[in-house]
């Protein structure tokens, strides 16, 4: 079975990474809002997905943090990359 | 070229506040010591002007992972700055509001900590933020993202000389349209990487006595010592009568292979001209001081030949902080504004001047009758720039 990445682990890897803005909750705000409302630019966005990339050993092309609005639809990438990857070994 | 100056933010090896630094000043304290960021008791240059107890606390833990120690310190200071100058920024459309600063290196240390990432661990392990942070250019970007200043922006790279050059260029601004322009410059580069850059150039004290490693215009000069800080100010086409105004900017490029000193006496004509003055108008001298026996020789003959030998009073504060790249020139132009307020010239500390070189060297803090202080930077490949402040 794939271990699948969770929203503490992107919690974890946006605060190390990139930190985070005045007035932002992250445990409240990540599963709802988009990183723009969070205070996140496209580099932060970046910063993270490659974080978490790293982290659990796969290749993600760099194109394909650039189409994500929200960090859930972060995490499906990740997720669904760790699944191709699995399925490919 | 009128710009008046209605805010200004300090951080300096002296203090963290504007009145902190020029308080320190006059009571001739030194920010000067041994090296504490890193260990730099492998190199041949052990002292340093650093910035004691900088605190990352007044800025979001969103910029520190993407941001230098010299950007932090850069945007401690703006804040600073446009407080102090009470702008309302309800009133102002932000495409009136500008960003001009100076950088001689970029992000230094946060450079040196990646290329470690990128060679050690590889890189993966380099952090996007690299793409920005050790940049020219990144605190005009942080400080108008963080502001919501969108006017005419940019940056000048001119070694120290470009800490007045981006305060000349940002005057020119507000003549072309933006109301309000935050300028100036802070720098660091207080890193390993950043003292060995340094080193090379053969110029910096190998001294590990804090009292004795700066030593400009006094014959004991070996060099100069690296220091982190600087100031930035706001300038407006309004004057709010709180603090004196840019009045001339003069700039030219000696060939490096030249002799130095026509290039400085140039600049100095050209900023009195610009300004409409006289050399007889000027009352206090805030030198380049670059601390080595051939350039202090060179910048004492310029001033002989504008103003006389022994005539105008000089200084350089500089001797207490170290030269923090082209933040020294931006914190001399501050300094120059608080002692045109107060009419009191900060001293020259440590310094016993050379007799031989004819320059009137204050030592120590002096009351003065001042109406116009000219600041003089140089830099590394033969710029030469200088700038005149007051009423």
């Amino acid at each position: 079975m794939t271990a699948r990445v969770t929203m503490d682990d992107l919690k974890r890897a946006l605060q190390e990474g990139s930190g985070v803005d005045e007035g932002v909750d992250l445990d409240r705000d990540l599963p709802t809002k988009a990183f723009a409302d969070l205070g996140y630019d496209s580099l932060a966005v970046l910063e993270t997905g490659l974080r978490l990339g790293r982290e659990n050993n796969i290749e993600i092309d760099d194109s394909v943090f650039n189409e994500l609005d929200t960090p859930q639809q972060l995490l499906d990438a990740i997720n669904q990359a760790l699944e191709s990857q699995a399925a490919a070994s | 070229m009128t710009a008046h100056i209605t805010g200004i933010g300090v951080v300096s090896p002296l203090g963290l506040s504007r009145e902190e630094h020029w308080k320190a000043l006059l009571d001739g304290c030194s920010g000067l010591g041994p090296t504490r960021s890193f260990d730099s008791t492998r190199y041949d240059n052990p002292i340093s002007g650093e910035v004691p107890h900088f605190s990352q606390e007044e800025l979001p833990s969103r910029l520190l992972p993407a941001t230098d120690r010299m950007t932090q310190m850069s945007l401690v200071a703006a804040a600073g700055a446009f407080d102090d100058s009470g702008i309302d920024r309800d009133q102002i459309d932000p495409l009136d509001i500008g960003v001009m600063t100076a950088s001689t290196a970029g992000g230094y240390a946060f450079g040196q900590k990646e290329l470690q990432n990128l060679w050690s661990k590889g890189p993966k392990y380099v952090s996007t933020h690299q793409s920005y942070a050790w940049f020219y250019a990144v605190n005009t970007g942080q400080i108008s993202i963080r502001h919501g200043c969108q006017g005419h922006s940019g940056v000048i790279v001119a070694d120290d000389a470009g800490g007045l050059d981006a305060i000349a260029t940002a005057a020119r601004r507000l003549a072309r349209g933006n109301r309000v322009m935050l300028t100036g410059s802070v720098d660091s580069t207080m890193c390993p990487w950043g003292r060995v850059a340094h080193t090379s150039t053969g110029h910096l004290s190998k001294s590990a006595d804090p009292r004795t490693a700066y030593l400009p215009f006094d014959e004991r000069a070996g060099g100069w010592v690296n220091g982190e800080g600087g100031a930035h100010l706001v300038l407006r086409s309004e004057s709010d009568g709180r603090y004196a105004s840019v009045l001339g900017h003069g700039a030219t490029v000696d060939d490096p292979r030249a002799d130095p000193g026509a290039g400085l006496v140039q600049a100095i004509r050209l900023a009195l001209d610009a300004a409409r003055l006289r050399a007889r108008d000027i009352g206090v001298v805030f030198a380049d001081a670059a601390g080595t026996r051939q350039a202090d020789g060179a910048e004492a003959a310029a001033l002989a030949e504008v103003f006389g030998r022994n005539s105008v009073p000089v200084t350089a504060p500089k001797a207490a902080t170290g030269r923090m790249g082209c933040g020294t020139a931006s914190l001399d132009v501050a300094t120059a504004v608080l002692a045109l307020r107060d009419q009191m010239i900060p001293p020259t500390v440590n310094v016993e001047a050379d007799a031989s070189l004819g320059i009137n060297l204050c030592t120590a803090a002096a009351p003065h009758r001042i109406t116009h202080a000219l600041v003089l930077a140089r830099g590394i490949g033969g710029f030469n720039s200088a700038l005149i402040v007051g009423a």
